[in-house]
Parts: C-alpha cells; sequence; structure tokens
C-alpha cells in the first residue's frame, strides 16, 4: 500500500481550509486561526516507486501550487504546530473518487494498481484544546454515518467478506406458533394485516417464503412505492372515500381532460405538450430521512434520484431545469434546542445546498430556482424536495412495452451495499438513533456516471435500441423490475449484476439502492449495437435476465431459485388499509399588539425574516445557465440581484417558446387551516407565473406532500382538506396535476418529545409560453411609470410573517377566491402579453409592504404607495393590517403612463387600484389611509440591506 | 468554397457541448460533437476540422482538481495529433475547463513540450460561483478570437478559476481578455473578478493567437434575452459571446 500527501505550497492561501475555517468560528471556537486541507490518497497494488513518483507528480498534485509526500510508512504524525484529524469514507461506502483515479493511472501507461482510496487531512492551527478538537470533528468534518477519523491502525482497504449461497427461507407457520409475528413484521416493515396476508397465500401455496420474496412484497408494499395512505380506504367522519388521490387531484385532472395533457400520474414523471414535436416532463421528489442523516450525500442522491426519474419518462427524456426546495430548522437555532442524535439546521442546510449543487452542476442541469423555508420543527426532519423538468420527443412521451424474450438490461454505477432499505426507512419515523442505524440506508452520488449514462441513453433511444426503460430508484431492483414486469413476467440471474466489491447476499443485491443505475427492455437483436454504444462512452451494461410471458416474478442465484412471485400477488395482493380522518380545527389565541408607529422597523424585521430575506448566497453556487436557454434568471434587476418569481427557459435553442417554472409553498398557513394552505399553495405557483408575462392556458401542476404523521385522524383529515383543495382549484383554473409524491412520516420521537413538521405541501408549476421575448422581471424600471395593484386584500394575516413577528399565529389564513382570481389573472397576462406592463411582482410574505421594497430595491428606483388606493375585499381598520396581509392572487404591476388607458381598460372588471408611482428617488415612501400621513420614508439601500444581511455568508 | 467545421470534444462530464456547438453554427460553421474514446480510437478525424472545441464542464468529474485527468489523457495520447492540427493552422478554443485542461496540458500558454507553466485553481472565496462579468479585450493581442472586440459582459461558473503561475510567466502571458469593472477599468475588487485571478486575466492565447481559453462562457450569450438584465436595458440582437465564435469562422473561413 502506497500513501500521498499532496498540499499547497505554503506561500499559496488555502480557500478550501479558509473555508472550514469561518464554519469553525461558527460553531463558537475562536481559538483555530489557519486551516490547511490535505488530500491524501492510499493505492493498492503493485507499483513501483517511480511509478508512484510518476502518479504523484502527474496526476494527483498540480505542480504549480502544490507539493506531494510520498512515504511507504504512512506518517500520522502531527504536523508542526498543528493539530490533525483526518477522515476517510468508512468500509463499503463508495469512494467516488476511486474510480477516475483507476483510469487516470491507467492513462499514465501503468497497470498495476488495483484499488485506491483517498481522505482530507485537516491541518488545525492555535492552542485548541481536546475538547474543542472533538467538537470540530464531530460538528463539521466527520459524518459518522459514511465516514470515520483515519488512525494508524485503519486499514483503508479492508479485506470483504466472501459470501457463499444459502437459502434463506422463513417459516412463518413456525414464526406463528413461537408468537414472533410482531418481531419479523418489524423486520420486513411489514404491518400485521399485510404480514397475515403474506401468511394465508403462502399457506395456501403449501410452502414457506424466502427472504429475497418478502423483501420484494415489503418494498413494493412500503408507503414510498405505492403510497397506501392515499390509496387507502377512508372514514371520514362517517363519509367513505376510497382512494383519496382518485377522489380529489386524479379526478380533477380526468374532468379537465387536456388534450395536451400527453402522460399523467403513470410514470415516473408527467408529460404535457410543448410544440408540434416536443414534450416537457416535470418531476419533483423528497429525499428527507436520507438528508436528516447525512445532508450532503442524502441531498445529491435526492436530485441524482429525480433526475434519473427524468430520464425514465416515456422512452427517456432530457433533464433540462432544476428546482429545489428546503424546509430546515432556523440556522440560528440555538446549541441547547437541538435534540439529541440531530444535526444542527445550519450544517444540514449548508450539507444539503452543496450536495444538490454538486450533484445537478456537475450533471449540467441548470438549477432555475426554488426556495428555502424555516420552521423549528423541521430541525429533526428537514425536507428536501428535488425536481427536475424534462425534454421528450413527443412520439416517445409514453412509457414503452416490452414483449416475452427481451432481454432486461442493467447499465450505469455498479450495485453495492449501499441504500439498503432505503425506502423503508424513508416510510418509519426518525429517532434520536436513526443516525446510527440508518448508515446503509444512505447512498454516495456519482454525478459523472450518472452523465455519461444520460449522454449514451439519449443517442441509444433516438436510435430505438431498447423498448422501454425505468429507473432504479427506491427499493433498487427490487422495485423496478417488479414493476416494469407486472405485465409479462420476468426472470433475473442476480449473480449477473456486476457488484462494487464481494460479500453481498442475493437478497442484498435485489434491494440494493446504489445510485445511477437504470433498468432497460432490449430486444435481442438491438443487444448488441446497444452494449456497443454503451461500451464506447464506457457505460457499464449487463444483461441480467429475460421477460416471460408467465406473469411471475423468478428470481435466480448461481442457477439456484431464491424467489417465485405472482406478479398478480406482488401488485394486488396488498390488502387496502383502512384509516379514519376527523374534521378538526385548532383554535389559536388572537393576535393581541397595537397598531406599531414604526412602520420601518416592521417591514425590515420582515425584509430580515429567515423565510423572506435574500437566497443568494445559495442561488451563486448553483450553475443556473448551464444549456444555454436562460430567459429570466433567479436574480434579476438593475444589480442582478432581486428575486425573480417564476424561471422561464428556451429549452428548444433556436425557438422562442419558453417554459415556465414556478413552486408555492407556504406549511404556515397549515398551522390555521390546511384547505387554505394547500390553495394558497396553488395560488402562489400560479401567481408567479403570470407574474413573469406567462399565462394559465398550459399550465399542469405537481403535488408533493410532507405530513408529520398521516395516520392520527386529525392529521388525515387535514390531509383530505388539503387534498380537495387541490381538486377545487385544479378545476376551476383549469390547471391539470400530472405527477405527484407523498412523504407522510415525518416525525421525530426523543425521551417523551414528538416533533411534528407543520403539513407542507410544495405544489409546482410548469406552463407554456409562446414567445421567451415577452417576458418580464420584477424590478421597477423607470421614474414615472404608475404603479397598480391587483387582486383585493382582505385581513387575512393567520400564519403571516407579520404575525410570526409578533408571536402570534391568528386564526384566518388567507383563501383564494379561485374564480375571480383567475379572471384577473386573464387579463393581466393580456396586458403583458400586449406589451403594457414593465414590471410585476406577486404579493407573498410580507403582503405589499414587501413586494413593494423588493420591486424598489432590485431596480434602485424608489417608490410611493399609497394606501388609500388599495382595494380592500372588506373593511379593515388597521393599516399595518393593509401593508402586511398576505392575501391571496395578488400582484403589483409598473405600467408606463403611456400606456394608462389601455391597461385599464382591459383590466376592467377586474379588482385593480392605481397605489403609486415609481419615483427616482431612491426611498420607499408609504402614505397611510387619511392619503396625508407618511407611514415609511425609507431609502430602498436600506431596505436592501435589511434583506441581504441575514444569509450574506 | 466548403464551410468551416468544428470539432466539439465531448469527455464524460462536459456539460456545454450543445450550446457551444449552437454557438459555432450561429456563427456559419459546421459542427460535430466527438466523443473523447472516438477521437483515440481515430486520431485522423482531426483533419477534417479548422477548429477545435473544448467545451466547459466537469471532465471526469474534475475529480482530481479541474480538467487534471482530461488534460493527462489528451496530453499523453492526443498531444501529437493536436501539436499537428495546430501547426497546420488549425484553431483552439477552450471555455472554462475547457481553459482548465488546456492549461494543465501546457497546451496553453505553450508550447506543449515545455509542460504545464501556469494554473487555474480554488476561487478565493471556496466555493463555486456563477455570476457575469465585464471584460475588456486586449487591443495589443494577437488572439484571432478577440480581434476587433472592445468590452464584453458574459458569464462565469466557475469553483476553480484563478489563474496563478510565477510571475515570470504570468508577464509574459498573451492575455487576451481581462476582468474589470462596469466602466472597464481593471484592478476592481471582488466580485468583478470572481476568482481572484492574478492580473484580473480572464483568457489567454498562445504565441500564434491561435489557440484561446477562457473562464467565461461566450455561448452562454449569444442571443440578447440571455442577458441578466434584458427585460431593463432592452433585447439585443445579438449576445456579446457571439463576435467570438464568428471571428473564428471567419478567420477559418479565410485562411
Amino acid at each position: 500500500m502506497h500513501r500521498i500527501e499532496v498540499s499547497l505550497k505554503p506561500e499559496w492561501p488555502d480557500p478550501k481550509g479558509n473555508g472550514v475555517c469561518h464554519d469553525i468560528q461558527d460553531l463558537g471556537i475562536t481559538s483555530v486561526s489557519e486551516v490547511r486541507v490535505i488530500d491524501v490518497y492510499w493505492l493498492e497494488g503493485n507499483l513501483s516507486d517511480s511509478e508512484v513518483l510518476t502518479i504523484s507528480g502527474e496526476l494527483l498534485s498540480d505542480q504549480i501550487i502544490q507539493t506531494f509526500k510520498y512515504d511507504a510508512n504512512c506518517p500520522l504524525a502531527e504536523a508542526d504546530g498543528f493539530s490533525a484529524i483526518e477522515v476517510t469514507y468508512n468500509a463499503g461506502v463508495t469512494d467516488p473518487v476511486q474510480e477516475t483515479i483507476l483510469k487516470a493511472i491507467s492513462d499514465l501507461g501503468i497497470k498495476g494498481i488495483t484499488a485506491a482510496r483517498t481522505a482530507k487531512r485537516y491541518l488545525l492551527k492555535g492552542e485548541i484544546s481536546a475538547d474543542e478538537l472533538k467538537t470540530i470533528g464531530n460538528k463539521l468534518l466527520i459524518n459518522p454515518i459514511v465516514q470515520h477519523v483515519v488512525t494508524s491502525s485503519s486499514n483503508p482497504f479492508p479485506p470483504n467478506p466472501e459470501y457463499t449461497f444459502k437459502l434463506k427461507k422463513i417459516d412463518l407457520l413456525a414464526e406463528k406458533l413461537k408468537d414472533n409475528m410482531a418481531s419479523l413484521g418489524k423486520e420486513y416493515s411489514l404491518s400485521h394485516q399485510e404480514l397475515s396476508v403474506i401468511y394465508e397465500h403462502y399457506l395456501k401455496l403449501g410452502r414457506a417464503p424466502t427472504d429475497a420474496e418478502l423483501e420484494t412484497l415489503a418494498q413494493t408494499w412500503s408507503e414510498h412505492c405505492c403510497h397506501k395512505t392515499f390509496k387507502a380506504m377512508l372514514d371520514y367522519d362517517g363519509q367513505i372515500i376510497n382512494n383519496l388521490l382518485k377522489q380529489t387531484i386524479a379526478k380533477a385532472t380526468a374532468e379537465l381532460n387536456k388534450p395536451w395533457c400527453l402522460s399523467v400520474f403513470v410514470d415516473n414523471s408527467g408529460v404535457i405538450e410543448f410544440n408540434d414535436e416536443w414534450g416537457v416532463c416535470f418531476k419533483a421528489e423528497t429525499h428527507n430521512h436520507p438528508s436528516a442523516v447525512e445532508p450532503y450525500g442524502g441531498a445529491a442522491t435526492g436530485i441524482g434520484g429525480v433526475i434519473r426519474d427524468i430520464l425514465g419518462t416515456g422512452l427517456a427524456a432530457k433533464p433540462i431545469a432544476n428546482t429545489d426546495v428546503f424546509c430546515f430548522g432556523p440556522p440560528d437555532l440555538a446549541e441547547d434546542k437541538l435534540p439529541p442524535g440531530v444535526l444542527h439546521p445550519r450544517r444540514v442546510f449548508k450539507g444539503v445546498r452543496s450536495g444538490v449543487a454538486d450533484y445537478g452542476n456537475r450533471m449540467g442541469i441548470p438549477t432555475v430556482n426554488g426556495a428555502v423555508l424555516f420552521d423549528e420543527r423541521y430541525t429533526a426532519n428537514p425536507l428536501v424536495y428535488c425536481g427536475t423538468i424534462g425534454l421528450i420527443p413527443k412520439k416517445y412521451a409514453l412509457p414503452g412495452k416490452q414483449s416475452a424474450g427481451d432481454l432486461v438490461v442493467l447499465i450505469g454505477g455498479r450495485t453495492g451495499r449501499d441504500g439498503i432499505h432505503g425506502v423503508t426507512f424513508a416510510s418509519g419515523e426518525l429517532n434520536d438513533r436513526s443516525t446510527e442505524l440508518s448508515f446503509t440506508a444512505v447512498q454516495i452520488g456519482n454525478a459523472i456516471v450518472e452523465k455519461r449514462m444520460l449522454d449514451t441513453l439519449l443517442q441509444a433511444r433516438d436510435r430505438e435500441l431498447f423498448v422501454r426503460i425505468t429507473d432504479c430508484g427506491g427499493g433498487g431492483l427490487s422495485s423496478a423490475v417488479g414493476e416494469m414486469a407486472e405485465s409479462t413476467g420476468v426472470k433475473i440471474y442476480l449473480d449477473k449484476v456486476p457488484l462494487k466489491y464481494s460479500g453481498l447476499t442475493y437478497s442484498e443485491i435485489w434491494i440494493s439502492e446504489s445510485q445511477e443505475r437504470m433498468l432497460l427492455a432490449v430486444n435481442k437483436e438491438k443487444l448488441g449495437e446497444i452494449l456497443a454504444l454503451f461500451e464506447s462512452e464506457g457505460v457499464e451494461a449487463s444483461v441480467i435476465g429475460e421477460f416471460t410471458s408467465d406473469r411471475h416474478l423468478k428470481l435466480f442465484y448461481q442457477d439456484h431459485q431464491v424467489a417465485d412471485l405472482q406478479m398478480n400477488f406482488l401488485h394486488n395482493g396488498r390488502p387496502q388499509l383502512e384509516l379514519r380522518a376527523t374534521h378538526h380545527k385548532t383554535r389559536h389565541p388572537e393576535a393581541d399588539f397595537d397598531c406599531p408607529k414604526d412602520f420601518e422597523t416592521e417591514l425590515k424585521n420582515i425584509l430580515s425574516h429567515w423565510n423572506v430575506c435574500s437566497r443568494e448566497w445559495i442561488i451563486r453556487q448553483y450553475d443556473h445557465e448551464v444549456q444555454g436557454g436562460s430567459v429570466l434568471k433567479a436574480m434579476v434587476g438593475a444589480e442582478n440581484d432581486g428575486p425573480g418569481d417564476a424561471a422561464v427557459i428556451r429549452p428548444v435553442l433556436g425557438s422562442k417558446k419558453a417554459v415556465v417554472i414556478s413552486n408555492g409553498i407556504n406549511p404556515s398557513y397549515a398551522d390555521v387551516d390546511a384547505y387554505n394552505m394547500a390553495a394558497s399553495a396553488i395560488d402562489e405557483a400560479l401567481r408567479q407565473i403570470i407574474a413573469v408575462g406567462g399565462n394559465l392556458e398550459r399550465v399542469a401542476l405537481l403535488d408533493n406532500f410532507s405530513w408529520g404523521n398521516a395516520s392520527r385522524p386529525e392529521s388525515l383529515g387535514d390531509l383530505v382538506h388539503a387534498c380537495q383543495a387541490c381538486h377545487d382549484l385544479s378545476l376551476v383554473f383549469g390547471t391539470p396535476f400530472i405527477s405527484g409524491k407523498d412523504s407522510l412520516n415525518n416525525e421525530f420521537r426523543y425521551e417523551d418529545k414528538l416533533i411534528t413538521i407543520p403539513h407542507t405541501l410544495l405544489i409546482s408549476a410548469i406552463g407554456v409560453m409562446e414567445d421567451g421575448d415577452k417576458a418580464i422581471s420584477m424590478d421597477f424600471k423607470k421614474s414615472g411609470n404608475l404603479i397598480y395593484i391587483v387582486g383585493k386584500t382582505a385581513e387575512e394575516l393567520g400564519g403571516s410573517h407579520y404575525f410570526k413577528n409578533h408571536s402570534f399565529i391568528g386564526n384566518r389564513a388567507p383563501a383564494v377566491n379561485a374564480k375571480r382570481a383567475k379572471e384577473n389573472m386573464q387579463a393581466l397576462s393580456c396586458a403583458t402579453a400586449g406589451g403594457l406592463v414593465a414590471a410585476c411582482h406577486d404579493l407573498s410574505e410580507g403582503g405589499l409592504g414587501v413586494t413593494a421594497a423588493e420591486m424598489a430595491f432590485s431596480g434602485k428606483l424608489g417608490a410611493h404607495i399609497r394606501l388609500a388606493d388599495v382595494p380592500l375585499a372588506e373593511k379593515i381598520e388597521r393599516e399595518d393590517y393593509i401593508l402586511f396581509s398576505e392575501s391571496n392572487s395578488r400582484f403589483l404591476v409598473e405600467v408606463a403612463p403611456k400606456h394608462q388607458a389601455e391597461f385599464e381598460k382591459l383590466m376592467s372588471g377586474c379588482d385593480f387600484g392605481l397605489v403609486g408611482e415609481v419615483m427616482s428617488e431612491p426611498s420607499l415612501e408609504i402614505t397611510g389611509r387619511d392619503g396625508k400621513e407618511i407611514l415609511l420614508n425609507t431609502p430602498v439601500s436600506e431596505l436592501k440591506e435589511a434583506w441581504q444581511r441575514p444569509m450574506r455568508w | 468554397m466548403s464551410k468551416v467545421k468544428t470539432l466539439i470534444l465531448r469527455t464524460p462530464g462536459t456539460n456545454c457541448d450543445v450550446e457551444t456547438s449552437y454557438a459555432f453554427e450561429l456563427a456559419g460553421s459546421e459542427t460535430e460533437l466527438v466523443h473523447i474514446n472516438k477521437l483515440l480510437a481515430k486520431p485522423s478525424l482531426l483533419s477534417e476540422f479548422q477548429i477545435m472545441a473544448f467545451p466547459g464542464g466537469f471532465g471526469y468529474g474534475d475529480d482530481l482538481g479541474a480538467g487534471r485527468v482530461l488534460a493527462n489523457e489528451v496530453r499523453l495520447k492526443l498531444g501529437e495529433k493536436i501539436s499537428r492540427f495546430h501547426e497546420s493552422g488549425g484553431l483552439i478554443i477552450g471555455i472554462c475547463n475547457g481553459f482548465q485542461a488546456l492549461v494543465k496540458t501546457g497546451i496553453l500558454p505553450g508550447p506543449m513540450k515545455d509542460g504545464q507553466k501556469i494554473t487555474l485553481t480554488d476561487n478565493n472565496s471556496g466555493r463555486f460561483e456563477c455570476r457575469w462579468t465585464y471584460l475588456s479585450v486586449n487591443p495589443f493581442s494577437t488572439c484571432v478570437f478577440t480581434q476587433g472586440l472592445d468590452r464584453l459582459y458574459l458569464p462565469v461558473a466557475h469553483g476553480e478559476g484563478k489563474l496563478l503561475g510565477s510571475p515570470e510567466v504570468i508577464n509574459k502571458l498573451n492575455s487576451a481578455v481581462y476582468y474589470t469593472d462596469k466602466d472597464g477599468k481593471r484592478n476592481a475588487p471582488y466580485p468583478a473578478n470572481p476568482a481572484g485571478t492574478l492580473m484580473d486575466i480572464a483568457g489567454i492565447a498562445d504565441e500564434s493567437g491561435r489557440i484561446f481559453a477562457l473562464m467565461p462562457h461566450p455561448e452562454r450569450f449569444v442571443r440578447g434575452s440571455q442577458h441578466p438584465r434584458w427585460t431593463g436595458e432592452g433585447l439585443k440582437k445579438e449576445g456579446d459571446g457571439l463576435k467570438i465564435f464568428t471571428n473564428a469562422v471567419k478567420w477559418a473561413r479565410e485562411v
């Protein structure tokens, strides 16, 4: 074994080390004055000293700025004046760099290398106590789920255990006699009812199931894979709802029956028509639990997974944009408020952000927009939603079909022990031991493996070399094969699956969730051509089985049959859940504080709220322009730093036609009313599309539910309400749902406490815009222009940020009058399409006050706003309520005086008011109801500072 | 006269190949995306082209430093072919990851036989940044790609864009584009020079002027609505970056 250390020459500053040093200071540790990061490589194999020197000098180090140290004796002694912590991946965790090192060494013409591992060695300067060193290690540098500290006795290349085949059967009869069914259920994450059905099934067959069979059933029947709560038989206060999804969300889509919906609810993502030639597809997923225990890896594999959903749509789509929405605990959460075994929100946030960015950037997919929300209840259960949009030729939009005799081809990454039991982990609740118990449930991604797969798959699609595709996601092969072969049957030879290392049992191979794998059905005649294509770009592809016609799932390992499941039982045998739901209403104390005198401070406090402040720190670290389609970016305005609404991109480079992408999410309102929370999320997503110049003509929605616990009747009642809102609004707006996802177990239990996340529904919207050149941005453009508000304001501050800042929740969340909203939106769309609108921004968190401030400072212009001219839905006594109400369906619109008459004519019959003017003097002035009193007159630079300061990290 | 042909090199992790190809097509060239394995199998392919492009991305994941693995592969397996391509009048452009690879092969500043002389490494901020930058073109540079250009506005998107090297080498570089502030002045503070690169150098050419590479992405600004402020400042007919491609195609056509 050879060990090489690569470090920067001392004369060069170390930006990575500086970053770590900064993070250490964030922990409150001030004794560290400098950090240097050293890259450590271990090489295993028969290498001569001169070969190791060549590798070190020409490959592992950059001679201009780095030096290397090569010492066969593996020195771990601490460097002078520095304390050292060296961190490497645990055995069994994929080192994502190994493959590249082996390839690059072979490029150098060096043959003897067999394995490579990497580590990071952190040198910390200063008088650091042992306790501080431990804290730095535990809170910052090491995640025990995937990493450990290297000591002199560490062996980077531990031998992998060999595996000798032994068929494992589970004698259900004996287990039942032993009264052991409960613990068996726990082991396989099967409910009592499910296990009983399985017991009866095998009793009829007259044999015991194998472990692989039980695992297959457990994976396929998991909440993650089959959404059993949504498909349950609900007793909702006496009303029977058979399959909530079908009775609400999918029902609206069916009723709307839009001809431009090409594929809904049947595939890995939903597809709508873009133009005569192309369709666009969209899917958003959650990767919550893995991100809670290993933020970087969890989030990276979350984005990797949703990208594969797009690749696995129809006969493969090209991913063209990502959109990410995160919910975390507050970044400034006091350490003593952190539940045991939980990572600090700041660490989760930073890890998730870099996981998503590293993967998305490497894949060459622009991250075009997103959202981040903070609430203490997300501390132990962060939510990580990753969405991807794809472009697909219309003729390939529908899922393919295989025939008996077609081959099962597995492509992409190799299979390891990573991610085993991921879906059953994701379907259960987290607790303070989750980080210890779940190490195999976390995967490490490798974006380049997926990128290679993407490049070759699109070529294979265009040459029609496969007849069907799906991704290996949750449940691994067991889910992918089981789903794909449902209509035919299949034989799989598990020993043909390429492995990362030896020692995996046949069951582990079957359920592993190793990343970057896709499954294809290939006609025998095309096999040679497709294998050659994959080989030409270095993508591993293996035939692992064959489709049959007997509707059985048969698994083999080295000529032994290890499973034989009837497809009918696997897919239709699951007993339907029966659940009780009830309606309830939580009453909160009514807001009780006087109308403040100092509006300026109130406005600044909302602008500085974690949920409102600038996200530039995150956005700049995503590549949001790759692929060249950008039309409206996430940051807009005079200094490229204002908060844009929806993103607009042109997916086909030669065409002006564009897609518009937005998100709506409002968990705060759920504390008041789940129906209005869901309605508000839909309204917000649509508002953003309208705000950038889009229209409602061709807009499709995704639903993504994250609930604390859907098995409690009250909580399930709220879910019913939210689904009803989705149904109702979808119908009125004429915007069908095309795909969705849910994660219904986001509770954290410790000691005698239970933390439940707020009900969170992410609505993602995608629309088509005829001409991207007609898009508008939210920054004010010219002094002297008129400012209109569209939509009426009501005293709806329940769950608002204004109330939050005064420690109230309230009891009236913003509602949506969808019919009226639609009329207003359609008229506004006509105005923007006609070129009458210079800027438009929707009103959301912080209401009129925040929107006016954002438009002004983004445009580096001032504005005068008159509350007296704001159209109200009802009498509102308090001016602070008018300014900060979060009523839905409202916009602030900038119109040049020359377009005044035409704009007002187009909007006649709608709710709107001329509330102000854009000013060259760069301050925001707001006058009160009497038309005279100046409530606020503040330089926009101060407002901008309040908005930018919190996350200027 | 036959059309100019541009080879766009693809490697595992290249991700700006399609828009780079589109930019060259807008500029009047025919293009072909060629995977490195195909070129390795048949290096003589190169002689069918007048321009070769190393697009942006994360070649081999940038696992051992940006562009390093790709650079070694190109240097060891294609070095001679590329030298011949260049000597016979071919043009080479590297963008972002392509710049990093060209520097690490030694092709830039060149000659390749002298090995790597400069490097591109971690941004001062320690993180990946995607932002728009103002650039000025060095009027004294012999760079073919920037002839007749003055000021440019282009986005960068990189984590390792800081150009470093010994003062003797840096002073002798054929610098073609510099980071500036909005008014075209050099020595502007962060984020004008986003990586903190020496002498504000954003792009360099070799001695011949026919090999050019830069960190900013000209292919991301070929049409007006890619500009971050087109909704406020008006829609330009074409983007600043397009001229770099038209210059190259024009030069290749005329030779």
